[in-house]
């Protein structure tokens, strides 16, 4: 019997991966493991790097235990569960050192065991799921839950927990529960029979989770359309996006269908593509309902004649870019923040967006709802700018909360009796001096009639070709954009503020930032942290930038997006920023954070960021 | 070209409608077309269709892409809220207005440009999704703002002004939307205003997407002899399989038909359509037939007019399949919409 005990103690602090086939149902048994740590109270974030294929090809999960609730990817493996032949190679190379393998010795590999600063666990589980089960489909997917009993084992996971788990899934299957419990106690039943165990990586049960949810930010931003009295979505199927409008669906047929009737309060258009796709929700907000399209950049892509558009007929609408990586078809189950810019300048012709960037799921559901409360408001197009990691992966966040006092701000829409009132109407004219005009819907006053179009228009929405009436509303639709920054969420700045080292960055950056100004406050190095949460940039933004002599811009994606973004947009001098690039496609780990920082200053040693 | 506006007084003695609206409370701003365009006549027949069935402006809604033709829909019912959308796109744009609101009648115009090249894909999945509008594509078989290079209509054979042949084959769009399965396909000619106006009517009041093809010459760059879309072409080679006949629905049918001839179809409002059948063995219900007939009379280059399919018992209309609210969606009040708090609180638990 090896013994297994004898590395250092990492009780709720370290990283599993399994590495699988796809395809196999692993994912199922993946989530199962970290579902039941989060209920021992212990903080854990998943991540999933899948392949863009259906079935047959490699793929891993990460699951970090980590008792300090950090969200970024850790960058070691601490054990590494190889159930992919093709793979074993890799997964044995990446495994950190002092780290365990776990692999199926159906086929004993004494190849795995050249490497002499790890500790290689080999449980014929292949053999152990033939020998009590039938059927080649049924012992694949039951192998992956055969090995989930076995890491339950070996890291002291509650059996209960996951027993119970499992009862949730199948509560309605009692022939699959029987199945998969059976499954399940083989792989936890062996190890206690033939190893030592638990290992020094266990989990020990805390209270840090209560009052949290697992959820991934898809779902979230699908729940947060709900909510937001959205009505008509429109979308064309893409990674990473779709499973966006799979929660809406869902949530609307829970909670959008009269029992009665039958009836739905919603309609969802599959489009032939995303110019459709923009199109239909263009048409939908025009028309008084609440609309929104989720789609990725190869999407954004294509909408782009159609933003140019209701940005100039001023029509609003939410787009969902759930980021991947680019350029081009680039790889589209990989993470990336390489749409800034396209998503800022989207269209032809001098044409400017409001960004939204949601860091996690939590904000997704919030930064939902107001997205569309900011588009009805300033009559624009606005795009949440998501990301693959952020969209498709669980994170712990908070219970999501609502206000039932919250009411959607639809903006300046004249009613019918209002229209009367008017002796005319004009749909661009600026009669409160904020550069906002009003709309009427149609169907609800004849004399509340305009024509919407795309070409040259002057105030009264008359087509033109008359350069001052035409430049007329094009100005009124800059000063719009300049007062945008009120109605916007705020940036988030952590640390004094009065450092002169700061760090500016977005989206699913900041759990890494965060741990690593952990990581860099215990070499007490002082580092303040803003986020950005919108464009246009606010003043918190300009006036961080002009307080901090040396600023880190953190981002992911090569060249520098958020930076360029800053340089254009703000007074910032370009001299004063640096740039942390991660475009690997996987999520960003607080590593290259802390290297970055500290390689920079090391050559400026006399920046004061050291506490005295 | 015209830039001189329309007189704002009309005559007290001008017939009004069952709202009491003359036909020139249904007219829009003055044309900028070329003088003898064949869209003016268009526009005058559907202004004269929306009177006819006293339509309440605000009703409608007047949807359109880019083109000579998109531009038309300035220059009918002024009181009705107009979508100039971009080029061949204006099927999505009427798509998602249509899903809002499912209560207001919807007219699409478009060109032979517009729907058959840049926007086909727009128009086939339109048709397919069966939105509840009338699509108009006044067909020319040129660009004519791009001053007169063929499209995608063009016969072969056809000569543009300059000389040069069409050698590429057209695409039909009637062929298309029968083939696609449109439960309301017309072909008309805009010098035929008789034919055109009952069909305009038909085509607003059929549940589900209705398309009208409509000949309609470009007199600067394609009237011209040698050409296939030319007025006098249209005259002497456009003629009526089945003419249709518009009913209101308080009407009686007041004419009568010899037996056989005429066929009554009843739409969904409760007007009906009688189809005159001008070919005694056209049946006008059965798609397949009807495809056959056009092709077969096609390739003998002869164009059929008139209300070529017609299916109103068809329940694949967009909101029917959707199960949508009999309300429109953009009336729902929010407390309808939003699940509210005590149900996200519930929803939390499926996350831990």
């Amino acid at each position: 019997m090896p013994n297994l005990s004898a590395q250092a103690n990492h009780v709720n602090d370290f990283v599993i991966k399994f590495s699988n086939v796809n395809g196999t149902g692993s994912a199922s048994s993946n989530s199962l493991i970290m579902k039941a740590i989060f209920r021992m109270g212990v903080p854990v974030t998943g991540k999933n790097y899948f392949p863009s294929n259906i079935q047959g090809l490699p793929t891993w999960y990460e699951i970090r235990i980590t008792r300090d609730g950090y969200a970024a990817r850790a960058s070691r493996i601490d054990i590494m569960v190889a159930m992919n032949a093709e793979t074993y190679a890799k997964d044995v190379r990446e495994l950190s050192s002092g780290g365990f393998l776990i692999y199926d010795s159906t086929w004993p590999r004494s190849s795995l065991l050249q490497r002499g600063d790890i500790t290689v666990i080999g449980v014929p589980l292949a053999q152990l799921v033939n020998e009590n089960f039938d059927g080649i489909r049924n012992r694949i997917l039951l192998k992956n839950v055969a090995y989930a009993g076995l890491l339950a084992a070996l890291i002291d996971v509650d059996l209960d927990v996951i027993s119970g788990l499992l009862r949730e899934s199948y509560a309605k299957k009692p022939k699959l529960l029987d199945s998969n419990t059976r499954a399940l106690r083989l792989g936890y039943d062996y190890v206690k029979q033939h190893l030592n165990s638990p290992l020094s990586l266990r989990v020990e049960p805390m209270d840090k989770t209560r009052g949290s949810i697992m959820i991934d930010g898809n779902t979230a931003a699908g729940l947060g359309c709900v909510f937001a009295g959205a009505t008509v979505g429109a979308w064309y199927p893409i990674t990473p996006s779709t499973s966006l409008m799979d929660a809406f669906k869902g949530f609307c047929d829970r909670y959008r269908v009269d029992s009665q009737t039958g009836e739905r309060n919603f309609a969802i258009l599959q489009a032939e593509d995303e110019l459709a796709a923009i199109g239909m929700v263009l048409g939908a907000a025009w028309n008084g309902a609440r609309a929104f399209t989720p789609t990725s950049g190869p999407g954004i892509s294509l909408m782009n004649e159609f933003v140019g558009l209701a940005y100039y007929a001023e029509v609003p609408c939410v787009i969902f870019d759930v980021q991947r990586v680019g350029p081009s078809t680039g790889m589209p189950t990989r993470t990336q923040q390489s749409d800034i810019m396209l998503c800022a300048y989207a269209s032809h012709g001098d044409t400017r967006h409001v960004l939204l960037f949601p860091a996690n799921p939590e904000e997704c559901f919030y930064l939902s709802v107001q997205a569309f409360d900011i588009a009805e408001k300033l009559q624009t197009p606005v795009f949440v700018l998501s990301d693959l990691d952020i969209g498709m992966n669980d994170w712990m966040c908070p219970d999501l909360k609502w206000d039932d006092a919250y009411r959607p701000d639809r903006g300046k829409i004249l009613s019918s009796d209002e229209i009367d009132k008017l002796e005319k109407f004009y749909r661009y004219v600026d009669r409160d001096d904020d550069a906002i005009t009003y709309r009427t819907l149609p169907g609800v006053n004849p004399k509340g009639a305009y024509f919407t179009r795309g070409s040259g228009h002057n105030q009264y929405g008359v087509y033109t070709e008359d350069s001052s009436e035409y430049q007329g509303v094009l100005d009124r639709l800059k000063r719009k954009f300049s007062n945008a920054p009120r109605y916007l969420p705020k940036p988030i700045i952590l640390g004094r503020g009065s450092n002169e080292v700061g760090i500016v960055s977005v989206g699913s950056c900041d759990g890494a930032i965060r741990e690593a100004l952990d990581i860099l406050g215990k070499q007490k190095i002082e580092v303040d942290y803003l986020r950005v949460r919108a464009f246009p940039f606010n003043h918190e933004v300009e006036h961080f930038l002009k307080t901090h002599s040396t600023i880190f811009v953190v981002e992911q994606n090569r060249d520098a997006q958020l930076k360029m973004l800053l340089t254009l947009e703000t007074a910032v001098e370009k001299s004063k920023l640096f740039s942390i690039l991660s475009y690997s496609g996987f999520p960003m780990s607080a590593e290259p954070v802390v290297n970055g920082i500290r390689e920079k200053l090391a050559e400026a040693p006399r920046l004061s960021v050291v506490k005295s | 070209m015209s830039y001189i506006n329309k007189p704002r007084v009309a005559h007290p003695s001008l017939p009004t409608n069952s709202l009491g609206m003359t036909r020139r409370q249904y007219e829009g701003s003055m044309s900028t077309l070329c003088a003898g365009c064949g869209h003016d006549s268009i526009t005058a027949a559907v202004t004269e269709a929306c009177w006819e069935l006293s339509m309440r402006p605000e009703r409608l809604v007047k949807l359109s892409g880019i083109g000579c033709s998109s531009k038309t829909t300035a220059y009918f019912v002024s009181g009705a809220h107009g979508f100039n959308a971009v080029h061949g796109r204006m099927p999505s744009i009427a798509s998602g207005a249509n899903a809002a609101n499912r209560e207001l009648t919807y007219i699409g115009v478009s060109g032979d440009g517009d729907s058959l090249s840049i926007g086909i894909g727009q128009l086939v999945h339109v048709i397919r999704r069966n939105v509840n509008m009338l699509y108009l594509i006044e067909n020319n078989g040129v660009y004519g703002l791009t001053k007169g290079q063929f499209s995608a209509s063009a016969d072969i054979g056809t000569k543009a002004k300059r000389g040069e042949v069409n050698a590429t084959a057209p695409i039909d769009p009637v062929l298309l939307a029968l083939s696609l399965g449109a439960t309301f396909v017309a072909r008309s000619f805009s010098g035929d205003k008789a034919q055109l106006v009952p069909l305009i009517q038909a085509g607003l009041r059929h549940n589900g997407f209705a398309l009208i093809d409509i000949l309609s010459p470009c007199v600067t760059f394609n009237d011209h002899e040698g050409s296939t879309k030319s007025y006098t072409f249209a005259r002497e080679n456009y003629h009526a399989v089945v003419e249709a006949d518009f009913v209101p629905p308080a009407e009686e049918i007041a004419v009568e038909y010899a037996a056989g001839e005429a066929v009554p179809v009843k739409l969904h409002d409760g007007s009906q359509v009688v189809l005159r059948k001008l070919d005694p063995s056209y049946d006008a219900t059965d798609r397949s037939a009807a495809y056959a007939y056009i092709e077969a009379k096609l390739k003998k280059h002869e164009y059929v007019t008139g209300l070529i399919h017609i299916d109103e018992n068809s329940s694949t209309e967009f909101h029917t399949l959707n199960h949508s609210a009999t309300l429109p969606l953009n009336s729902i009040p929010y407390e309808k919409l939003s699940p509210g708090s005590a149900a996200l609180n519930k929803l939390m638990n499926r996350y831990r």
